[in-house]
C-alpha cells in the first residue's frame, strides 16, 4: 500500500471522527485570520479556555447521556441549583469553601438520582424527566437563593475558577511548571499510541504507515506545546484546566476500557440485543444520570467560582451548548455512537466561534445564527456519512 | 391451464420477486375464481405473505417480474392506493389500527367523510361507520375508541374498513391466528355472507381445519413456488383426508441440503422443564405457553417445531430470564439443580444461552466491530474490577474467528459489514462465550445461504461432541430431521408430540404441529 492510499483509506475510513478534526482546524485558521491573530494570543487562549470549561465539564457527562440513547435539558437549572447550595453554605452560613463543594456534589448525585430513578426504574423517557428537571431545578434555585443573587464567594473558592498555577518551578517570563506538565503529557499520549500501534500490529490490523505515524505524533506535539507555551508565558496553568484535563483523561478510559462504558455503547447501539446479553439496563441507566449530576455539580461550582456569585439565572440555556458539542463532535441521535474525545472537540467548536466572532464584534444575534447553522450541518453530515455507508454495504 | 375462463377475477401469472441474494416468489401461477373463497397454505417463509405484497401494490409494479390480471384487464399497482381503487383489499397479520382513534376515525382513515369545504362530516362518519357495522355483525358505538375492544373486534373493524372500500377481492392473512374459537367461527360465517354478496376472498391460514371447513378451493406454496391448486369439495376434490393431502403438498419437498453426519451419545439430563406455563404480557388472561414439559440430555440436540404463533421463541425467551411474558410458572432445573432465572444476567450463570430469532433485531449491535459483539454477554469473565481486559478480549474474538471460520479480513471489522452466515456465527461466539450448559438456537439458519448453513450444522455438531446440550427452534422441518436427535411439536402453546427423529416423517410432524385444542 503506498502512503497516499494509505492516508485516504485512513481519512475516508474515519471521516466521521477526522471529519470534526478538519473543521476545528479549517475554524481556527479563519477566525485568527478574521481577528487579525488576536484568537491565539497568549491572553485570549486562556480567556478560552476559562470562559468556556464548565460546558466541557457537562458535555462530557452529556456524551455518555446522549451514547445511551438519552437526552438532558435539565443540566442548566442543575449548574444554577449547586452553585446556589454553595453560595447559601459557604457565603450565607460561612462554613469554609469545602464544605460548600462537597454540598454542591452532593445535591449534584441527588439530583442525578432523582432524574436516573424517574427515567430507569419508572421508565419515562428522559426528554420529559430531565424537561420536568430543567423547570423544577430551577425553582428550587429560586427558593434556595430567595430569588436574590449571592455574592462574593471567599477568594478560596473563586480561586477554583480564576487560579493558577505559575511560578512552582520557577521560569523566565514563562512558566516552566506548565511546560513540564505539558510536555509529560505529550510523552504520555505518544507512548499510548506507540503501544496501541504495536498491540494493532501484533494483531494484523491495519495501522497508518511508519513515517506517517510519527508526523502525525509530531504535528499534534508541535500544536500542543505551542498552546502550552501561550499559556505559560500568559498567566500560568488555570486550575480549572486541571480539573478539565483530569476529567476529560478519566472519562475517556470510562468510556472506553470499563464494563460500564461498554455497557452504555451496548444500550444505545441495540437496546433489545443488550437486554438479551445480560446488560443490567435498568442499572445502568440510573449510574449514566447520577454521572450527569455529579459532573453538572463541577460545572456548577466552576461557573459560581468563575462569576464569584450564585444567581438564580445561572446557567441558563447551557444544556443546549453541551448537547451541541456532543452531535457536532460526531455523535449520533439515535445512540451508541460518541466520543469524549469528539464531544470535547465539539465544544471547543463552539468556543471557538463564539470567542472569534465576539473579538470581531460580531452581534449576538448573529453569533446565534451562525452556531444554529453550524450546529445543523454537523448533524446533516452525520445523517448524510450514515447513508453513504449503508450504500457501500 | 391455458383457458382464461371470464370467470376469473384474478390471474397471476409467472410471479418472480428477487430480494438481494434471495428467490422469495419463482414463476408463482395464482387463478381465483370470481366469488369463491380461496385458501393459501404454505410453511413459514414459503412466500404466501409476499405473493399477496406482490397483489395488493406494496412491492410495486416493477419490482417483480409476471403479470397480474385482474378482470380480464392488466394490473399494474404502483402502491396500495391504486390496488384499493380497483376493489383489491388487503388485511395484514399485524392489525394497523390506531388504538386512540373510535371505531369509525379509523373506518375511515385516509378516506375521510367530507363536507364541501374539506371539514369532516362526523355525522356522516358516524353512520356509515354504524351501517357497515352491522353488516360484520359487531354490536359497538362507532365513537368508541378500538383500544378499549378485544383482538376478534379490531378484526372485525378491519374488515369493516375494507368493505366502507367497495371490495371485490379481500385478502385475509391470518386473520383467525389471534383470535379464539368463538370469534374465529364468526369471521368464518362473515366470509361465507360475503360470499353470498358477491366478494371474493383470498385467505392465508395455519390452521386446516378451518381452511378444510371453509375454502371453496386452496393453493399451496413452497420454498417460493406454487405447487398446486386443489379442488376442496364438489367432484374435483381429492380422496380421503383434506387435511393431509394439504400437509403433503406443504413438505413434499426433496431434501435439498445435505446435512452432516454425526454419532449420537446423549448423556445425562442437563435442562428439564416441568409445566411451564406463560401468559401474555399485556392480553390478560391469553395463554401463550400451556404447561409445557420437556428435557435436554448432555450430547443430544433437540428440536422444537411448530408454526408462526405457536409459541416456540416465546417458551424459550420466558425461560432465559423472563424476557417474554407474565405470570410464569413450572419449574426449570439445570444438572438436576432447579434454577430461577428472574433476570439475564442469572440465566447466563445458571448455564442457558438463547441465540435469538432475529440477530440484527436481538442479537447484535449492529454498528459494534466484531470483538465487541462476541464479548458483549461475557464482559464480567473478560473484566478485572470493572476494567475490561482488552488484550484477552481481542485474543478470544481472534479464537473464535478461527474456530468458527468467520469470514473477515479482521475482528474490528463492524459486523453490519459481514453477510448472514457470519453475523450468525458472530453471535454463537458471543453465546457461546458465556459458556455455557444449554444452548437454545432460535432459527439459527434463517436468512443465510446453503453454505453457511451447513456450517452452522457443522458447528452445533462439535458442541453436543463436546457434551454440551442443545435446543434447536426452527421452521423447516427438513432441518430438524437433518440436525436432531428428537423433536417436539408445539401447537398453540401446547406441546402436542415428542418423536424420535428416526420414526418421524414431516407428514406426522406437520400433523401434530396443526392439531387444535383437544383438551
Amino acid at each position: 500500500m503506498t502512503g497516499i492510499a494509505n492516508l485516504k483509506e485512513l481519512l475516508t475510513r474515519n471521516l466521521r471522527q477526522s471529519g470534526i478534526y478538519i473543521a476545528f482546524v479549517a475554524i481556527v485558521v479563519l477566525f485568527t485570520a478574521l481577528t487579525g491573530g488576536t484568537l491565539l494570543g497568549p491572553t485570549n487562549v486562556t480567556n478560552l479556555v476559562l470562559q468556556y470549561s464548565y460546558i466541557l465539564i457537562l458535555a462530557i457527562g452529556m456524551v455518555i447521556i446522549i451514547i445511551g440513547g438519552h437526552i438532558d435539558l435539565s443540566v442548566g437549572s442543575v449548574v444554577a441549583l449547586t452553585g446556589a447550595v454553595a453560595a447559601v453554605v459557604v457565603i450565607r452560613e460561612g462554613l469554609p469553601w469545602w464544605v460548600g463543594v462537597l454540598a454542591a456534589v452532593g445535591t449534584g448525585l441527588l439530583v442525578g438520582a432523582w432524574q436516573g430513578f424517574w427515567v430507569a426504574y419508572v421508565g419515562i423517557p428522559a426528554f420529559i424527566v430531565t424537561l420536568a428537571g430543567m423547570l423544577l431545578f430551577r425553582g428550587l434555585t429560586l427558593q434556595v437563593l430567595n430569588n436574590i443573587s449571592l455574592s462574593p464567594f471567599p477568594s478560596e473558592y473563586s480561586q477554583i475558577a480564576s487560579g493558577f498555577l505559575n511560578g512552582l518551578l520557577g521560569g523566565y517570563g514563562y512558566d516552566t511548571f506548565t511546560l513540564v506538565i505539558f510536555a509529560i503529557g505529550i510523552l504520555g499520549f505518544a507512548y499510548n499510541s506507540w503501544r496501541n500501534r504495536r498491540a494493532r500490529i501484533a494483531y494484523n490490523q491495519p495501522v497508518e504507515a511508519g513515517p506517517l505515524f510519527v508526523l502525525k505524533l509530531v504535528v499534534i506535539a508541535a500544536v500542543v506545546m505551542w498552546f502550552a507555551w501561550q499559556l505559560a508565558t500568559s498567566r500560568g496553568l488555570p486550575l480549572v484546566l486541571i480539573i478539565l484535563g483530569v476529567l476529560v483523561m478519566a472519562y475517556t478510559l470510562v468510556t472506553k476500557h470499563s464494563v460500564f462504558g461498554r455497557h452504555v455503547y451496548a444500550i444505545g447501539g441495540n437496546l433489545a440485543a443488550a437486554q438479551l446479553s445480560g446488560v443490567r439496563v435498568k442499572r445502568v441507566n440510573f449510574w449514566m444520570f447520577v454521572n450527569m449530576g455529579f459532573l453538572s455539580a463541577i460545572a456548577g461550582i466552576v461557573f459560581s467560582a468563575r462569576s464569584s456569585a450564585a444567581q438564580p439565572a445561572a446557567g441558563n440555556a447551557l444544556e443546549l451548548d453541551a448537547i451541541a458539542a456532543c452531535f457536532i463532535g460526531g455523535a449520533a441521535v439515535t445512540g451508541g455512537i460518541g466520543t469524549v474525545t469528539g464531544a470535547m472537540v465539539g465544544g471547543l467548536i463552539m468556543a471557538v466561534m463564539s470567542n472569534g466572532m465576539s473579538l470581531m464584534g460580531i452581534d449576538q444575534s448573529v453569533q446565534q445564527i451562525v452556531k444554529g447553522i453550524v450546529l445543523l450541518l454537523a448533524v446533516a453530515f452525520d445523517v448524510w456519512n450514515k447513508k453513504r455507508a449503508a450504500a457501500a454495504r | 391451464m391455458a383457458e382464461t375462463a371470464p370467470t376469473n377475477i384474478l390471474e397471476m401469472r409467472g410471479i418472480t420477486k428477487t430480494f438481494p441474494g434471495v428467490k422469495a416468489l419463482q414463476d408463482v401461477n395464482l387463478s381465483v375464481t370470481r366469488g369463491e373463497i380461496h385458501a393459501i397454505c404454505g410453511e413459514n417463509g414459503a412466500g404466501k405473505s409476499t405473493l399477496m405484497k406482490v397483489l395488493s401494490g406494496v412491492y410495486p409494479h416493477g419490482t417483480y417480474e409476471g403479470d397480474i390480471v385482474l378482470d380480464g384487464e392488466n394490473a399494474e399497482f404502483g402502491s396500495i392506493n391504486d390496488s384499493e381503487a380497483r376493489g383489491v383489499v388487503i388485511i395484514h397479520q399485524e392489525l394497523a389500527l390506531v388504538p386512540y382513534l373510535s371505531i369509525a376515525e379509523n373506518i375511515f382513515l385516509g378516506n375521510e367523510r367530507r363536507r364541501a369545504g374539506g371539514a369532516i362530516d362526523w355525522n356522516r362518519t358516524n353512520q356509515e361507520a354504524a351501517q357497515l357495522l352491522e353488516r360484520v355483525g359487531l354490536k359497538e358505538d362507532p365513537t368508541v375508541p378500538v383500544s378499549v375492544l378485544g383482538v376478534g373486534k379490531q378484526q372485525l373493524i378491519e374488515i369493516a374498513k375494507a368493505i366502507s372500500k367497495d371490495v371485490r377481492l379481500l385478502i385475509l392473512d391470518e386473520p383467525t391466528a389471534a383470535l379464539n374459537d368463538n370469534d374465529s367461527e364468526h369471521l368464518l360465517d362473515l366470509l361465507r355472507q360475503f360470499q353470498g354478496q358477491g366478494i371474493t376472498s383470498i385467505m392465508i391460514s395455519h390452521k386446516l381445519a378451518e381452511i378444510a371447513e371453509i375454502a371453496d378451493r386452496t393453493t399451496i406454496i413452497r420454498d417460493g413456488r406454487s405447487i398446486e391448486t386443489i379442488e376442496m369439495n364438489g367432484p374435483g376434490a381429492p380422496e380421503g383426508n383434506l387435511q393431509d393431502r394439504i400437509i403433503r403438498g406443504m413438505v413434499g419437498r426433496d431434501l435439498e441440503h445435505r446435512y452432516p453426519e454425526r454419532e449420537s451419545h446423549p448423556g445425562e439430563e442437563v435442562l428439564r422443564v416441568e409445566d411451564w406455563t406463560v401468559y401474555h404480557p399485556t392480553q390478560q388472561g391469553r395463554v401463550i405457553v400451556d404447561r409445557a414439559n420437556l428435557n435436554v440430555r448432555a450430547g443430544e440436540v433437540v428440536g422444537i417445531a411448530g408454526l408462526m404463533g405457536a409459541g416456540r421463541t416465546e417458551l424459550a425467551m420466558s425461560l432465559f430470564g423472563r424476557s417474554y411474558g407474565r405470570d410464569i410458572s413450572g419449574k426449570a432445573y439445570v444438572h438436576g439443580k432447579e434454577i430461577d432465572p428472574k433476570t439475564v444476567p442469572d440465566a447466563i450463570r445458571s448455564g442457558i444461552a438463547y441465540v435469538s430469532e432475529d440477530r440484527k433485531q436481538y442479537g447484535l449491535n449492529l454498528i459494534e466491530d466484531i470483538r465487541r459483539n462476541i464479548s458483549a454477554a461475557s464482559l464480567d469473565r473478560l473484566a478485572k474490577n470493572g476494567w475490561v481486559n482488552e488484550h484477552e478480549e481481542l485474543k478470544v474474538a481472534g479464537e473464535y474467528r478461527e474456530s468458527m471460520n468467520i469470514r473477515t479480513p479482521s475482528v474490528l471489522v463492524e459486523v453490519n459489514k459481514l453477510s448472514g452466515g457470519n453475523q450468525q456465527k458472530v453471535v454463537l461466539s458471543k453465546w457461546l462465550n458465556t459458556k455455557p450448559e444449554v444452548l437454545i438456537l432460535d432459527e439459527p439458519t434463517r436468512g443465510i445461504d446453503v453454505g453457511a448453513k451447513y456450517e452452522i450444522y457443522t458447528i452445533i455438531n462439535k458442541l453436543v461432541a463436546d457434551g454440551k446440550a442443545v435446543l434447536v427452534i426452527s421452521s423447516e422441518l427438513p432441518e430438524l430431521l437433518g440436525i436432531c436427535d428428537r423433536i417436539y411439536t408445539l401447537a398453540f402453546g401446547r406441546i402436542t408430540g415428542e418423536v424420535d427423529v428416526a420414526s418421524a416423517t414431516q407428514e406426522g410432524l406437520m400433523a401434530l404441529m396443526t392439531q387444535e385444542n383437544q383438551s
